[in-house]
């Protein structure tokens, strides 16, 4: 017996044009599908989303708190607000954060011109710092023989870790520490050369949306093309995959 | 119930290793032991050292990096091996303001070290502290569990030579 199941269909003006959602997405999900843009950094199609980096926060008409448009579900009636002067204000502040926490400098970067960071200072018009740089002096890793971890470029995002738990099950990278001397390490912060659960896979430098986790034998600038479709991908496969079973 | 005989060896035949278990077993070594079961090693041993890291993760089938994530997240947990004795420095608005960077300087002239390090003799833990809850008692300090209010440099080096020789 095949078991209908139930589409619930709801509507929602977004931006003040009414779309037409299915219960369970996102905020973020419908705005893509009617081509609306809503800025991101920690999301990344195929990965559980996670709401850490708050660029995607919009208005609701009615909730006088800003949500996060990659975790919250659309509901019936939602008037969304996804762009705004004041909602402009809030992702500049949180790029210049971004930027003046760790040592974000483009011009020696191995991710310039690939790098999701830089390209959403652009689009967001961020075009100084307000605050002071911090210039932390973080460790680099190359004690792999394929990749270097650079927590200098980190944003802590959190990607890296996701697909390395979610995707490819090996969990060799998680968040140490908190605050500001929170960082990547490989399991118990020893030498990524030296993991027994790292897979050597990659997957970690697809997703990395700065110049943070890199491929080694490439030049030093602007060579970090990436294929972040890859995991969307996957993740669509393993779905079909387990709807057979 | 099959998993509960399971467990793996601990890293060592210290007798300790059986509270440790215990706790885990009591959770039905799920996972989701796992705040507990490094609450369960840090109360046995004083700290968490690798091999005790690597064990629970083995023994609860959490990943060794999400281990040691948790383990330095939380303030509580140690990785080093404590002095013999302790001293935590409150470090809140309040007893900053009523001159808690002087005690840290004057720790720092005498010790040569700084909040959150064990001496190289391993006679003292410094360790810094949010805010003990005691702000009336700025700027306070607490040595060996001992709350010390209203103090002065003088005071807290005086006691702390006090307990560090009254071992010897």
């Amino acid at each position: 017996m095949t078991e209908i199941q139930s589409v619930q269909i709801i509507t929602l003006t977004i931006d003040g044009k009414p779309v037409g959602a299915s219960g369970g997405e996102t905020i973020l999900d419908v705005a893509k599908q009617n081509q609306v843009f809503i800025p991101t950094l920690c999301h990344l199609e195929g990965l559980i989303p996670y709401g850490a980096c708050r660029l995607c926060l919009v208005e609701i008409k009615g909730n006088n708190k800003l949500v996060p448009a990659c975790i919250t579900k659309v509901a019936e009636g939602m008037e969304v607000i996804t762009n705004n002067e004041r909602l402009q204000r809030f992702r500049r502040w949180i790029l210049e954060l971004l930027f003046t926490e760790r040592n974000h400098v483009c011009s020696v970067c191995v991710a310039n011109g690939f790098c999701e960071l830089q390209s959403l200072a652009e689009v967001l018009g961020m075009d100084h710092v307000r605050l002071p740089y911090l210039h932390p002096k973080f460790v680099v890793d190359a004690t792999h023989d394929r990749f270097v971890s650079d927590n200098n470029r980190c944003i802590l995002c959190g990607r890296c870790v996701r697909v390395c738990s979610d995707i490819e099950g090996a969990h060799t990278l998680d968040i140490m520490g908190r605050g500001i001397k929170a960082r990547i390490v490989s399991d118990l912060d020893d030498d990524w050369g030296n993991s027994p659960t790292c897979t050597r896979c990659s997957k970690c430098v697809q997703v990395c949306p700065t110049g943070a986790i890199k491929e080694k034998g490439r030049r030093s600038v602007g060579e970090k093309f990436k294929h972040r479709d890859v995991i969307a991908h996957l993740a669509e496969m393993r779905e079909a995959a387990r709807e057979e079973d | 119930m099959q998993r509960l005989s399971n467990l793996p060896d601990p890293p060592n035949s210290d007798e300790k290793w059986k509270g440790v278990q215990l706790v885990m077993r009591k959770h039905g070594q799920s996972p989701h032991a796992l705040i507990e079961t490094l609450h369960a090693v840090q109360h046995a041993f004083g700290y968490l050292d690798r091999d005790s890291l690597t064990y629970v993760s083995d023994a609860l089938g959490v990943p060794l990096s999400k281990v040691y994530g948790v383990a330095t997240f939380y303030q509580y947990f140690t990785l080093k091996k404590p002095g013999t004795h302790n001293c935590v420095v409150c470090t809140g608005t309040a007893c900053y303001i009523k001159g808690v960077p002087k005690l840290v300087e004057a720790l720092k002239e005498r010790y040569g070290m700084a909040l959150d390090e064990v001496s190289a003799d391993g006679s003292l833990t410094l360790q810094s502290a949010c805010c003990i809850g005691t702000c009336g008692l700025a700027p306070i300090a607490s040595v060996d569990g001992e709350e010390l209010g209203r103090l002065s440099a003088e005071e807290l080096l005086d006691k702390l030579e006090e307990v560090i020789h009254g071992d010897a």
